[in-house]
């Protein structure tokens, strides 16, 4: 199993949940998160003071699929976050041990 | 009164005998006496009403949005607490200083504890409407005036020591800078045998600037907050602000129309210059910032109007409408230029920009009424044989700009030493500062024990 980490533009999200939908990714965690990576902060002025904005707000999409779905995951989400633009995100990928469901306890890829 | 114009007079007179005629007079009189009380006591009261929601929601809510999240509540709890702190101290000595007769400085204590303060019209003020309505209309300026310092100190000054504070200001410099220009006999009032004949309809001195200069003293005794200026004292919700600005410029009609003290034509001017300065002012601001900064902020447009609003309120019931305009760009731009650039240059930490505004706003207006004021618009100074006086410039009354600026002057003069002092009793008594956790942690939490938002699980 793979987990899939990907930080994306807020506005390509529901984009990308579109995409992930459609190629039958079940479950996925988003959370609202901010940071930055070579992409540069901006200026905000309040009342003549100006304030350097370098943390900026970004979505993070986590979720764990098969082993052999994570290629096809991973492609998806690129073509449906991608503007071209400095700041689009990132994607991280990490091997995963186990996945338990609490409910019934189904573990490994049944748990998914 | 259209009632006692003469053609219905004679034909009354025509159509009845004489001497029931004489009798009905005195009723009719009476009855129309009545009947113009009632109007002007309805606008007064409404007008009181509309000042009151200046402070609680409007100041509350522009201040509340300009701090960080963690000192919204202990920022509106600063202007809330007033409106129950100076209400009961107007009762108990305040309205008696402000506007007993006292001497040229202050008032005495004629009307301590409300003695003879009722129903009944005081004509040293206000002819037409119950003395009640002229107190409680009073006591409203008197709520939102120290409201207004609590931005220079926001984020960091104990309550206990706003209470000390803010009690002792509105007696030492509050009530009398009202007595001296609104109270019979007062030194600065033009209307009642002022050496100093300063016009100020309705609290450009008494108001702005004395609240404006004392926040800047108290800006400079308190010192910056913690970290000024690091990058993260941005406004943590400017649809407060937005939503306070717009009550602002909707109370300020009871403000300064109110201060006509009745329903009349001279409301109806203040009320007409008042929106204009308010709207040139937010269009200063907005031109000023978008030349310089190359973008129009929402912050700016609101603040400008607050700094039109501040300006026009001692010209309002002298002015026409288009020098309104005027003194209201002008204001705007001119404070634009202090908040923005000279503010940052001298480094003090007015976290709201109480002085900017309000100081800077008060003192451009006050100068401005010496040049636009003109008896076409109020005719209430008058010479021995009753006809109108010149008031402003433009009547040809030029000294009248060193009056006002004499006027502005004794105000600052007043706010800065009475400031100074009253921090410093507050300081040895309770100290002014909260401790660096407390700022750290936040007022709301450290001060309060609240939270403003409260949006986890």
């Amino acid at each position: 199993m793979k987990k899939i980490e990907a930080i994306i533009q807020p506005f390509k999200l529901e984009d990308v949940k579109e995409a992930l939908k459609n190629i039958g990714v079940e479950g996925m965690t988003v959370s609202e998160v901010r940071g930055h990576g070579r992409q540069k902060g901006h200026t905000e002025v309040y009342r003549g003071r100006e304030y350097q904005v370098d943390l900026l707000p970004k979505v993070k999409i986590e979720m764990v699929v098969p082993a052999a779905r994570a290629e096809e995951v991973i492609r998806t989400v690129i073509q449906s976050a991608r503007t071209g633009k400095i700041g689009d995100g990132k994607i991280f990928i990490y091997d995963v041990v186990d996945a338990i469901r609490i409910r019934n306890q189904d573990r490994g890829e049944a748990a998914l | 009164m259209s009632l006692l114009c003469p053609v219905s007079l004679g034909m009354l007179l025509a159509t009845a005998s004489g001497a029931d005629v004489a009798a009905s007079l005195p009723a009719l009189h009476e009855a129309v006496q009545a009947a113009q009380s009632s109007a002007d006591n309805a606008w007064m009261l409404v007008s009181s009403a509309l000042v009151l929601m200046m402070t609680g929601p409007g100041l509350a809510l522009f201040y509340g949005g300009l701090v960080r999240r963690k000192n919204v509540l202990a920022t509106m709890m600063q202007t809330f607490v007033l409106m129950a702190l100076i209400t009961v101290l107007w009762a108990l000595v305040g309205y008696s200083l402000a506007f007993g007769e006292g001497n040229a400085v202050v008032g005495d204590w004629r009307y301590a504890l409300l003695r003879g303060v009722d129903g009944i019209p005081n004509p040293d003020y206000a002819a037409t409407i119950p003395h009640h309505t002229f107190m409680v209309f009073q006591l409203m300026f008197a709520i939102i005036t120290p409201a207004l310092i609590a931005g220079a100190f926001a984020e960091r000054m104990k309550f206990s020591a706003l209470l000390i504070f803010m009690a002792l200001w509105a007696l030492i410099v509050y009530c009398p800078m009202a007595h001296m220009v609104w109270g019979k006999g007062g030194l600065l009032n033009a209307f009642s045998g002022g050496v100093i004949p300063c016009f100020d309809f309705a609290g450009g001195t008494v108001v702005h600037i004395t609240s404006g200069v004392s926040a800047l003293i108290c800006a400079l005794y308190i010192g910056k907050r913690h970290g000024y200026p690091s990058p993260n004292m941005k406004p943590h919700n400017l649809v407060l602000s937005f939503m306070g600005a717009c009550l602002l410029w909707v109370g300020w009609f009871g403000f300064n129309a109110g201060s006509a003290l009745g329903s009349s034509a001279l409301a109806s001017s203040a009320f007409v210059a008042t929106h204009f300065g308010a709207a040139s002012a937010a269009l200063g601001w907005m031109v000023a910032e978008w030349s310089r900064m190359g973008k129009p902020s929402v912050l700016g447009a609101i603040s400008g109007a607050v700094c039109g609003l501040v300006a026009i309120t001692p010209a309002s019931g002298f002015v026409k409408p288009l020098p309104a305009l005027v003194i209201g760009f002008t204001a705007g731009v001119i404070c634009y230029f202090m908040v923005a650039s000279v503010k940052q240059r001298l480094g003090y930490d007015d976290s709201l920009d109480a002085f900017g505004v309000h100081g800077v706003g008060g003192t451009v207006g006050a100068l401005m009424t010496g040049v636009f004021a003109t008896n076409a618009v109020n005719s209430g100074l008058t010479d021995a044989a009753g006809r109108p006086l010149p008031l402003g410039l433009v009547d040809g009354n030029a000294a009248q700009i060193l009056n006002q600026a004499l006027g502005v002057a004794i105000a600052w003069a007043l706010a800065a030493l009475g400031t100074f002092v009253i921090l410093k009793i507050t300081d040895a008594l309770v100290g002014v500062r909260v401790s660096p956790e407390h700022e750290i942690q936040g007022l709301d939490l450290s001060l309060h024990g609240e939270e403003a938002y409260n949006f986890e699980v």
